[in-house]
């Protein structure tokens, strides 16, 4: 494998983690502060075809943006509602959601664009163009240090950015903050929290939120990031995919990073096979590598490499003493 | 807001007893929904155009749920609708509970094969239409790699990449043909991030024109294409409208000749298998004011020249489904 395919690989690594890093990181706020979530999936594929739909009739990305953030964290608003508020149970929420999600999005882009349940093709200022860092065009003839700076660092749309700054970020929120404080003391010991007077319920509705936003931003970028318009179904289980990357990082930041870089490698080599064969000198199913975070998941699971321990409190409803 | 109500409700009733006279052919699309810009718009397309040349007119209906699809061939079958066509695979299944409750009523099934009496089933040489795209992308490959991306890994999409490597090397003995699948489950139909990637890793191999074959998924990899400033080639319906300029031509498969066909014959309908092939203009190329400028005079010549083969059986296509195994591209 020889430098530039090596960088090729890599490139497309950050653009098939990025969904999964934003929607695992979606997923770390909501679990630390005690709601599991199985409905990233749902809120992904609203926000994906939100953003895309308002895109195509304002003509800016931006608004759709805005659109698709608010119907996730609609979506997230009725999961806490199901979950705090009337203590339903998380994970049957959670599926819920990802039906609604899948049913409501091509019932209503047939409705408004009639074309199948797909919305237009977006073009212009109606997709996230990418954005060319500065100096990115004069170094590239550098050696090794120029193609890693210009067509692997530089050249990525804008929500990569972002999904990459909301590591350090939801890693300062969480472990530096007070309310950080306060949030994963909610997910591991609710009691605890209420009797220090603090709202367990504004603390979770609030995890709740990130989460929506964080997947809002998730759906977003495939639907106009990466692609230019919505496709029924086009999450293709990322979100599922981003449940186990948050298991395999074992509901950390930093690890939630190295765990969807890992995936999205996976999934960049699976696309890849003469790349695989002419490294390894055999041939390797792509079902093997498309399967393999799961297993990894499970090995993590199972025991085999450190513990995995999900906050004590997480999928239980918090019920104040009487 | 009552008078309209009432308006609403008369008009609604109105149109219900126009609906449906004796014979009158009828049409079932599948839940994609008649504007669907592929398969189900193709069906529309061929019946709309048999009711304006001949003046006849035909019922229809488009199924919002899995559960109607009986429903829906039982009320069309008890109006007295003749022949009932149906489009898509899907309705193998209903068809083969409901047919023989009505041995008088003729049905078609476009894409699936029904082994009844009175059923006739439409399906298609794909690998025939891909052989003739397979050979136009070879013409205009100037790196001597094409790509190939197909949906599920199913015998249906080897299929169709079997006859385009077939076509590729019949012109050009020495083109390497890159094929890869989205992936096995249902999803692989809807990802057209993946898609996108796939292209994207067929471009960094030297491919300069892909093939999708992929429903959803194929709309990321014509759009990567021409992102990416190489030719693409569409699938089933004519996509060449979804990226001018880009995309080279499209296979299409004439649902809307079967449906044609099929209310021309009307109730005197032949039953049985009808293979839609090159020679009776079941599958071909499409060429229109968004690719004329890609399609050059010796494609054209060259894929009228094949045509012409395959129809008097000159060149015989082979087939992946018949043996699963495909003599020029390996899996």
């Amino acid at each position: 494998m020889d430098f530039l395919t090596l960088i090729q690989v890599f490139d497309t690594t950050i653009r098939l983690a990025t969904p999964l890093l934003l929607a695992c990181l979606a997923g770390l706020f909501s679990e630390r502060a005690g709601i599991f979530d199985i409905g990233l999936e749902g809120k992904m594929l609203a926000s994906a075809f939100l953003t895309a739909a308002v895109a195509a009739v304002t003509g800016s990305v931006l608004v759709g943006l805005l659109a698709g953030i608010g119907g996730a964290m609609a979506l997230a608003g009725i999961h806490g509602l199901a979950s705090i508020t009337f203590r339903g149970n998380q994970l049957i929420s959670g599926v819920a959601i990802n039906f609604l999600a899948a049913g409501l999005t091509v019932v209503v882009a047939q409705s408004w664009f009639g074309q199948g349940g797909r919305t237009p093709q977006l073009s212009g200022n109606a997709r996230f163009g990418t954005i060319d860092l500065p100096f990115a065009a004069e170094i590239r003839d550098i050696p090794l240090l120029g193609p890693i700076y210009a067509d692997l660092i530089s050249g990525h749309s804008l929500l990569v950015y972002v999904g990459l700054l909301m590591v350090p970020l939801t890693w300062y929120v969480l472990f530096r903050t007070r309310f950080g404080l306060r949030l994963r003391a909610v997910g591991e010991n609710p009691a605890a929290v209420d009797t220090a007077g603090i709202s367990v319920v504004g603390l979770r509705y609030a995890a709740v939120a990130i989460c929506g936003l964080l997947t809002g931003l998730a759906g977003a970028y495939l639907s106009t990031g990466l692609q230019a318009g919505f496709v029924k179904d086009m999450t293709a289980g990322r979100g599922y995919i981003a449940l186990a990357a948050l298991i395999f990082a074992k509901w950390r930041p930093w690890y939630a990073l190295g765990a969807c870089l890992l995936f999205g490698f996976l999934q960049a080599l699976a696309l890849r096979p003469d790349v695989i064969e002419g490294t390894l000198g055999f041939e390797v199913g792509v079902q093997l590598l498309d399967a393999l975070p799961y297993i990894l998941t499970v090995v993590i699971l199972a025991g085999f490499v450190g513990r995995a321990i999900p906050p004590r409190a997480g999928g239980e409803p918090y019920v104040k003493e009487r | 807001m009552t008078h309209l109500a009432k308006f609403l409700g008369a008009s609604a009733v109105l149109a219900l007893s126009a609906g449906a006279a004796l014979a009158d052919p009828a049409l079932v699309f599948d839940l994609g929904g008649k504007f669907d810009k592929s398969f189900n718009e193709s069906a529309h397309t061929g019946a709309t155009r048999w009711a304006e040349e001949t003046g006849n007119s035909y019922a229809e209906v488009e199924l919002q749920s899995d559960a109607q699809r009986e429903q829906a061939l039982r009320r069309f079958a008890e109006a007295g609708n003749n022949p009932i066509v149906t489009v898509g695979f899907s309705f193998m299944t209903p068809l083969e509970e409901i047919a023989a409750d009505y041995p008088d009523t003729k049905f078609v099934i476009v894409d699936g094969v029904v082994d009844l009496p009175n059923v006739r089933s439409v399906i298609f040489n794909e690998h025939e239409g891909s052989y003739l795209v397979g050979m136009m992308a070879a013409m205009a490959s100037e790196s001597d790699t094409i790509g190939f991306i197909g949906g599920m890994d199913i015998p249906l999409i080897r299929k169709f990449a079997c006859g385009y490597a077939q076509g590729a090397q019949a012109v050009n003995a020495d083109i390497t043909v890159l094929a890869n699948m989205t992936g096995t489950t249902p999803a692989a139909w809807n990802d057209p991030v993946k898609g996108s990637e796939l292209t994207q890793a067929q471009i960094s191999q030297g491919a300069d024109v892909v093939y999708a074959a992929a429903g959803g998924t194929g709309i990321g990899v014509l759009q990567t294409a021409a992102d990416e400033g190489i030719k693409s080639i569409g699938v089933d319906s004519n996509q060449n409208y979804l990226q001018p300029g880009s995309v080279l031509t499209s296979m299409v498969k004439r649902v809307d000749n079967a449906v044609y066909d099929a209310f021309e014959a009307g109730t005197e309908i032949e039953t049985g298998i009808n293979v839609m092939g090159v020679d009776n203009e079941g599958v071909g190329v499409a060429v229109d004011e968004h690719n004329e400028a890609l399609v050059t005079e010796e494609m054209t010549a060259a894929v009228e020249d094949a045509k012409a083969k395959i129809a008097s059986g000159e060149i015989a296509v082979h087939d992946y489904m018949s043996d699963e195994s495909c003599p020029s591209l390996s899996f």
